[in-house]
């Protein structure tokens, strides 16, 4: 048993309802209880869909349980296949129905469809959503091109050449529920477009079963969410020979890799890369004038494993930050994380538990947070300022505007997105230079209302703390005064550094000297 | 009783279960905690239904059931106990825990009493433990109150001293009005079930008055009349009229002269006559389709129709307590259409081919009809607006004629810009 008062991911059969619904001509039998409808809000609330989610519950009750479930689950099915006649059925139960153990794949079976059924079998008590899309979507792949596997010879990501056209590939693992998925591909596809490359298939967000039939049209395969494509990826080249990407476009660097990736595989000439690097406002945003206030900022990161590797990279290469905390949530992601963790010289935290995320997060003090919804919460409790940039979703993640976060378009985002949290520029300049005017007297900071924490506070909610320190630190009355003069903005990372250094040197009271020491010290 | 025409369906539903009521429960009783036992779509489920995001370490959460506590149920219990140990360590300020039986707590029969048993034992003067279940084979959305407030009523020590007890969830502010209007007629003694301290429960006897305030409540209902309360039966306080009848029933029950309750409510009802017509004048005539979610639709159908005149397609509900709801019923104008029970697709071709104004409807269902052309009004608002009471009819009509009046503004003619 685990003790959970949030989570970062839902059971699996919500995976496999997210790759239901992002494709079309599909439909979703769902051995469940009557509750379990509940997820069909993540799709008409939290995404505003304007449809239902193709997926119909046997709605299973307690007095079901004594008779015949099983009949239920036919005469559902029955019923579902008559009303929306899908081309290709999936098949599966939640974690209630996983124990009466109905096996209603196996009697959907049973019951002379002609169309392709898929029987998921997603393990309730052992997985999770992501994972839950990954099987969803591997198992439809499967299901649909098996009969191909023997009769198709291996595909060579040169074919085009010889059918004299434009190479193709497919981009796979966008899905609805994706952290920004629908512009993603619109970015990518663009990007493709532009070095000469058609798509040929984007799945599953917005295909069809026929269109899962046709991916071995294309020459390669675009991973381009691995929580959800990796399997699949897997399984076309260990049957059809097609090769798959690596890299995920999101930052300028790795789509200049990831565009380098593509073409060694196809054999196309590459593009200059200074000529790509134009392609974004980022790299030139970065190295303007304006930017250098961004040096060395402190940031944390947590996310799912795809978004979390991607910000750690651009942090550091693109953005000159320094990252102080690296994480993630999908374990099926964590040998990377701790990879991408070790060249950042931080301690990757793998864990569902936001509480430790948050602890974490406290002793790194970053001046930004780049995590997901829940840690924009404990950033705003923190006092930190901080950007979303992964799942769970919120409304907030599906904004009406174009705002993907890969390509060329989705640096600009990302620069935008990141760097407007933190105190401007500019500003940050002028306040430092004009940091005895009156306008930064406590109280005076109307321009950033919840970060200012007034100086008392911080004292007098530290000094509750100090009766159980171990430390025991004291600030004397010159200690205060002196921090008080320091301007809001940096006040408490003053405050943490001179008491850190106080500690160091085992000084039980902090002056204005001690102050002065550790600043000479930290510098 | 009018001639109301009773159906009873069966079907996928589309409807929250009884887990869901954790949201407004650990609100009204900030000092319990609810503790799901169950899996990790539970958890999921109250996370999304609690809305977008937590602000705070929430007062409810959920042990996860995992593979290996489904191989031996003697190990569940133990992980249980750990569970909870680890919970009370980090919130001592829990006084009581809700252990809150799901489905699959329940297929596998997990013994959440016997729990429950041993660990007031332990915790013998810190914490008091209750259990229910809220589980969706058994119950729907709001019956999850009912199972919580069933469970505390064995807590709730006796007294024969007379009184008003209202039972049912209300907003704090809705309460302190209605305490005070009863203490204007004359009763003084009113006390609310459930409290806003979990541990301040009322005494109850025979001379405990009940009077719901919410219809949902069967179970409830039924062990507080073991007890040997009586239960007032009055309509629920929706709207001037549900309101009035509510009032005057237990002015009754207390021996009160009716003519008192007129007067003290009668500048009441003026004011809220006055505050509710610019609503009317919208929902007038429009027709009203009532999806089953959370056992409310047939007040307010007698309330949409009865002062707002609105027209009734079809009355859905997820659970009939014909008992409970005879006054409701009574006031019900002929041939309404009650449906118990639901089939999601065949009521909603019954909407599609009814095209009603306005359908009344869970949030899986909202936007997909919105985008069919049809306004929709969430029933998940009524569990969490304040709208019982005469002072709050004309903001209960607002739920309503929102979406409508949002409607006519959208599709007005365009405003011609230079």
């Amino acid at each position: 048993m685990e003790l959970t008062l949030w989570t970062y991911e839902g059971p699996p059969h919500v995976g496999a309802m997210r790759i239901a619904s992002s494709m079309k001509d599909i439909h979703y039998v769902l051995h469940a209880p009557q509750g379990d409808t509940y997820a069909d809000l993540l799709f008409t609330m939290i995404e505003r869909r304007g449809q239902r989610p193709p997926v119909t519950y046997t709605t299973f009750q307690a007095r079901d349980l004594g008779g015949d479930t099983a009949e239920l689950v036919k005469k559902n099915i029955k019923e579902a296949v008559e009303r929306f006649k899908p081309k290709t059925l999936l098949v599966g139960e939640s974690c209630t129905a996983e124990l009466i153990q109905d096996q209603p794949g196996a009697l959907a079976k049973g019951m002379g469809f002609d169309m392709p059924i898929v029987n998921l079998e997603l393990p309730a008590y052992s997985k999770k959503e992501n994972w839950g899309a990954s099987e969803t979507f591997y198992q439809l792949t499967r299901t649909l091109l098996k009969e191909k596997v023997s009769s198709s010879e291996k595909i060579s990501p040169l074919r085009w050449k010889e059918l004299g056209r434009r190479p193709k590939v497919n981009i796979l693992g966008p899905s609805l529920l994706g952290f920004r998925c629908r512009d993603d591909v619109i970015e990518i596809q663009r990007i493709l477009s532009e070095q000469g490359i058609d798509t040929n298939v984007v799945a599953p967000l917005g295909a069809s079963p026929d269109d899962i039939e046709r991916l071995i049209d294309a020459e390669i395969n675009i991973c381009l969410y691995p929580e959800i494509a990796e399997a699949s990826c897997e399984w076309l080249k260990r049957n059809f020979g097609m090769e798959y990407t690596n890299t995920i476009p999101i930052g300028i660097k790795n789509t200049i890799e990831f565009i380098n990736e593509v073409h060694k595989k196809l054999d196309l000439p590459l593009t200059n890369k200074e000529e790509l690097e134009n392609k974004s406002k980022l790299p030139w945003y970065s190295k303007s004038v304006d930017s250098n206030y961004l040096t060395g900022k402190r940031v944390f990161i947590f996310g799912d494993g795809t978004h979390a590797i991607a910000a750690a990279k651009i942090a550091k290469e693109e953005l000159g930050f320094e990252v102080v905390g690296l994480g993630t949530y999908s374990r099926e992601m964590a040998r990377q994380v701790r990879a991408t963790a070790k060249d950042l010289n931080v301690e990757a935290l793998i864990t569902n538990n936001y509480l430790e995320v948050e602890d974490a997060m406290k002793k790194a003090a970053p001046e930004l947070v780049l995590g997901t919804q829940m840690e924009r919460h404990s950033a705003k409790r923190l006092g930190i300022p901080c950007s979303v940039i992964s799942t769970p979703m919120h409304v907030q993640d599906v904004p009406a505007r174009y705002s993907p976060q890969m390509g060329w378009e989705g640096a600009n985002v990302i620069f935008d997105d990141w760097v407007h949290p933190l105190m401007m520029g500019l500003e940050e300049h002028l306040i430092d230079m004009f940091k005895h005017d009156f306008e930064f007297v406590d109280g005076h900071q109307s321009h950033l209302g919840h970060t200012a924490t007034n100086t008392n506070n911080i004292l007098n909610s530290d000094e509750k703390k100090e009766k159980n320190s171990k430390e025991g630190i004291i600030w004397t009355e010159s200690g205060r005064a002196e921090l008080t003069k320091v301007p809001f903005f940096v006040r408490g990372k003053v405050k943490t550094n001179t008491e850190k250094y106080a500690i160091l040197r085992g000084i039980p009271e902090i002056s204005d000297e001690t102050l002065y020491d550790a600043k000479a010290y930290f510098n | 009783m009018s001639k109301v025409e009773f159906n009873k369906e069966t079907g996928p539903r589309e409807v929250f279960c009884g887990l869901t009521s954790i949201v407004w429960l650990h609100r009204r009783m900030p000092d319990a905690f609810f503790l799901v036992v169950g899996s990790r779509t539970c958890a999921h489920l109250i996370q999304s239904a609690a809305g977008v995001m937590i602000f705070a370490e929430p007062r409810f959460g959920t042990a996860i059931l995992e593979e290996k506590d489904l191989a031996g149920l003697a190990d569940a219990h133990e992980e249980l106990d750990r569970v909870v140990n680890d919970l009370i360590a980090r919130r001592p300020e829990i006084k009581t825990l809700f252990l809150v039986g799901s489905c699959p707590s329940e297929v596998i029969k997990l013994d959440l009493a016997t729990v429950a048993e041993k660990l007031n034992k332990r915790f013998l003067g810190q914490v008091r433990f209750v259990n229910y279940s809220g589980s969706g084979i058994e119950t729907t959305f709001t019956q999850g109150e009912d199972g919580a407030l069933k469970a505390l009523i064995p807590l709730m020590e006796s007294s024969n001293e007379e009184k008003l007890l209202l039972v049912g969830t209300l907003a704090n502010n809705v309460e302190d009005r209605f305490k005070k209007i009863f203490k204007n007629l004359g009763i003084s003694n009113i006390e609310s079930f459930p409290p806003r301290q979990s541990t301040e429960l009322p005494k109850i006897g025979k001379n405990t008055k009940v009077l719901l305030t919410q219809p949902y409540l069967s179970d409830t209902v039924r062990d507080l009349k073991h007890r040997g309360c009586e239960i007032i039966s009055a309509p629920f306080p929706l709207g001037i009229e549900g309101s009035t009848e509510w009032f005057l029933a237990a002015a009754k029950a207390f021996k009160i002269n009716e003519l008192k309750v007129h007067e003290i409510l009668s500048p009441l009802i003026n004011r809220a006559k006055l505050a509710l017509e610019s609503h009317k004048e919208i929902l007038k005539g429009k027709r009203l389709f009532l999806l089953p979610e959370s056992q409310l639709e047939i007040s307010l159908a007698r309330f949409l129709h009865n002062e707002c005149e609105m027209d009734l397609v079809e009355v859905g509900t997820p659970y009939l307590n014909k008992d409970l709801m005879k006054e409701e019923i009574n006031l019900l104008p002929d041939n309404t259409k009650i449906v118990e029970g639901q089939h999601v697709e065949k009521q909603l071709d019954r909407v599609r081919e009814s095209n009603p104004d306005l359908v009344v409807c869970g949030m899986g269902l909202a936007n997909p009809l919105e985008a069919e052309g049809i306004s929709t009004k969430w029933s998940i608002e009524m569990v969490f607006s304040p709208i019982h009471g005469i002072d709050q009819a004309a903001d209960l009509a607002g739920l309503f004629s929102k979406p409508l009046r949002r409607n006519q503004i959208l599709t007005t003619k365009t405003l011609v810009t230079h």
